[in-house]
């Protein structure tokens, strides 16, 4: 089993608060994992510390066999992992094409010409157009953000994501805030991504959890509670405890 | 929503080529730049510095209205282009496209070595930081008297003609062509830049510095690149002020003349290629007019405009032409 991505003893505290206390995660090539908890359990530190926005105090963490512990974001995005954002973090007066354009210019070192104008970059363009059409985004793809419906900025997250080719994609409550019949649709698109891509998600909507993911992951307070196949997670008597225990309280 | 893929409105490349085609408006513009040739021949040496001046509001609109840099100092790139070639000729080298060049580099060098604070910070520390780097230089050229004439100015700055043959006359016939000719062609330039990939870039930056490293991007070194440009823009007005008016006043370099050129900008719309220009010509218009009813309050008038302007007009007054245009068409 090759490992798309692992972390080794990840330690993250604020002050006397512990977000982070000996994470070890191993998400192999292909595979699709949510990662789950109650709220402030610490799912959303965990991805900005793998993905390079916060520092961790102790531990490591591997893109493949490669040591990224200590490299700046973009640099790792580089690299092949790559996240979204739990709260829409777009460009609001770009249009979707421009944004995507942007990012795979990014990627191909293009993004740096400034002598050339963006419509003599046909190939990114096509390309940025083609994911915007694999999201059912092409029909408002020349349309600023600002003004693209709630699911479909959730959708732009995704597409801004693809852009940069992953290896490894976090998401971060991708359907966050996008009504039932919606939230499907948006995990079907997850779905049918490349199965070169890992995936790691967080996720609430536990009828989702099961369906597409192939592990799950339970932290609580910071720590990982327990790992396993979603048959496994859902008769575990911990997990029923705390997680949905806590989840009726509210 | 009712919209299919084949509809002209989503084709990713006819979109993005409408964006960067010239508009009517655009060349009724520049045509109307040599209008004062024929109207107001009395005023051109007044044009020639609109245009220098309008030179200068594009290069801060490349980094406060393009990558969001706001800049309070940028001043310290003009003065520096200004004294650099003022001193070359000084020194016997006045020819001046040449001379063009020097300032350019040496407004381009300082802001590369600047860059590197510039990336790593942003708002208000952005904001003090480039003003305080505009008050040192300006302390720095007062103190050195041997170099630049501190408060006396400097002296002795011989331009030689153009292309060795055309002449710089007391009419401003020349300096106003001659300004007029580098503005047009730097605005090419800043305007083929603004519609490129790094153009794109800078929007982003702006628009959100949070998710540009989420997508791979190197925005500290985006950044680093549009500083120096735009200082050696700013280095060319600098040396054609000098070059147009054969002195150099300490006043190139100082806080006024950063403050100005951000209020011009924010007058005519930043962001927009064309707000600094607007603006400046509106700013130097209103300054030699309400100058001459009372020479000491006209700026009683500049602060009325500005605030009428920002409180009503948040894009400055060709934003708001613009909205207007646009609701025109659809009604």
């Amino acid at each position: 089993m090759t490992l798309a991505l692992s972390t080794q003893g990840v330690d993250k505290s604020f002050g006397s608060l512990v977000v982070a206390r000996d994470i070890a995660i191993s998400l192999p090539q292909g595979e699709r994992y949510a990662l789950i908890g109650p709220n402030g359990a610490g799912k959303t530190t965990l991805i900005n510390l793998m993905t390079g926005m916060l520092r961790p105090d102790g531990g490591r963490i591997f893109l493949g066999d490669e040591d990224i512990t200590a490299l700046p974001p973009a640099e790792r995005v580089r690299l092949g992992l790559v996240r979204t954002f739990q709260i829409n973090t777009l460009f609001p007066q770009l249009t979707a094409l421009e944004s995507v354009t942007l990012a795979v210019c990014e990627r191909i070192g293009q993004a740096g010409v400034w002598w050339r104008g963006l419509p003599s970059e046909r190939a990114a363009v096509d390309e940025a157009y083609e994911i915007l059409k694999s999201l059912r985004l092409a029909a408002v793809c020349n349309r600023p953000t600002r003004e693209l419906a709630y699911g479909q900025q959730r959708l732009l997250e995704i597409a801004l994501a693809l852009a940069t080719r992953p290896k490894v994609l976090l998401l971060d409550e991708p359907a966050a805030g996008v009504p039932k019949d919606e939230s499907t649709e948006l995990f079907n698109a997850i779905a049918g991504l490349s199965k070169d891509i890992a995936i790691l998600f967080i996720e609430n909507d536990m009828n989702v959890v099961f369906r597409f993911a192939s592990r799950i992951i339970v932290m609580v307070g910071g720590r990982i509670l327990v790992e396993g196949t979603p048959a496994e997670i859902s008769s575990d008597p911990r997990v029923r405890e705390v997680y949905l225990g806590k989840a009726h309280h509210g | 929503m009712a919209m299919t893929a084949s509809t002209p409105s989503t084709d990713p490349h006819a979109w993005l080529r409408r964006q960067t085609r010239w508009h009517p408006v655009e060349i009724a513009f520049w045509l109307a730049t040599l209008l004062p040739f024929f109207l107001f021949p009395n005023y051109l040496v007044l044009a020639s510095q609109i245009a220098i001046t309008a030179l200068f509001a594009l290069s801060l609109d490349l980094i406060l209205g393009y990558a969001g840099i706001v800049s309070l100092g940028h001043a310290a790139f003009f003065g520096l282009g200004a004294y650099a070639s003022g001193i070359l000729s000084k020194h016997g080298w006045g020819e001046p496209l040449t001379g063009l060049l020097f300032g350019a580099a040496v407004a381009g060098i300082v802001g590369y070595a600047t860059s590197f604070i510039i990336a790593r910070f942003r708002h208000l520390t952005l904001i003090m930081l480039t003003l305080g780097f505009g008050l040192l230089l300006f302390e720095l050229a007062n103190k050195a008297h041997w170099l630049t004439g501190g408060a006396d100015g400097l002296q002795g700055v011989k331009i030689w003609p153009i292309f060795g043959r055309i002449q710089f006359d007391l009419w401003g016939y020349t300096a106003y062509s001659y300004a007029l000719i580098v503005l047009f062609v730097l605005f090419l330039v800043c305007r083929r830049l603004i519609h490129s990939p790094f153009g794109l870039a800078l929007r982003g930056i702006r628009e959100n510095s949070v998710r540009m490293p989420a997508i791979g991007a190197p925005s500290a070194a985006h950044i680093r690149k549009i500083y120096t440009i735009s200082a050696a823009i700013a280095g060319v007005a600098g040396a054609l002020l000098t070059q147009t008016t054969e002195t150099v006043a300490l006043e190139v370099l100082s806080f006024a003349r950063s403050a100005d050129t951000a209020v011009m900008l924010v007058l005519g719309g930043a962001g927009m290629l064309y707000g600094g220009l607007i603006g400046s010509i509106i700013f130097m218009i209103a300054r030699d007019q309400f100058s001459g009813i009372a020479p000491q309050y006209w700026y009683f008038w500049i602060g009325i405009l500005l605030i009428v302007v920002v409180m009503f007009l948040p894009n400055g007054i060709l934003g708001g032409l613009s909205t207007l245009l646009a609701r025109w068409r659809k009604p």
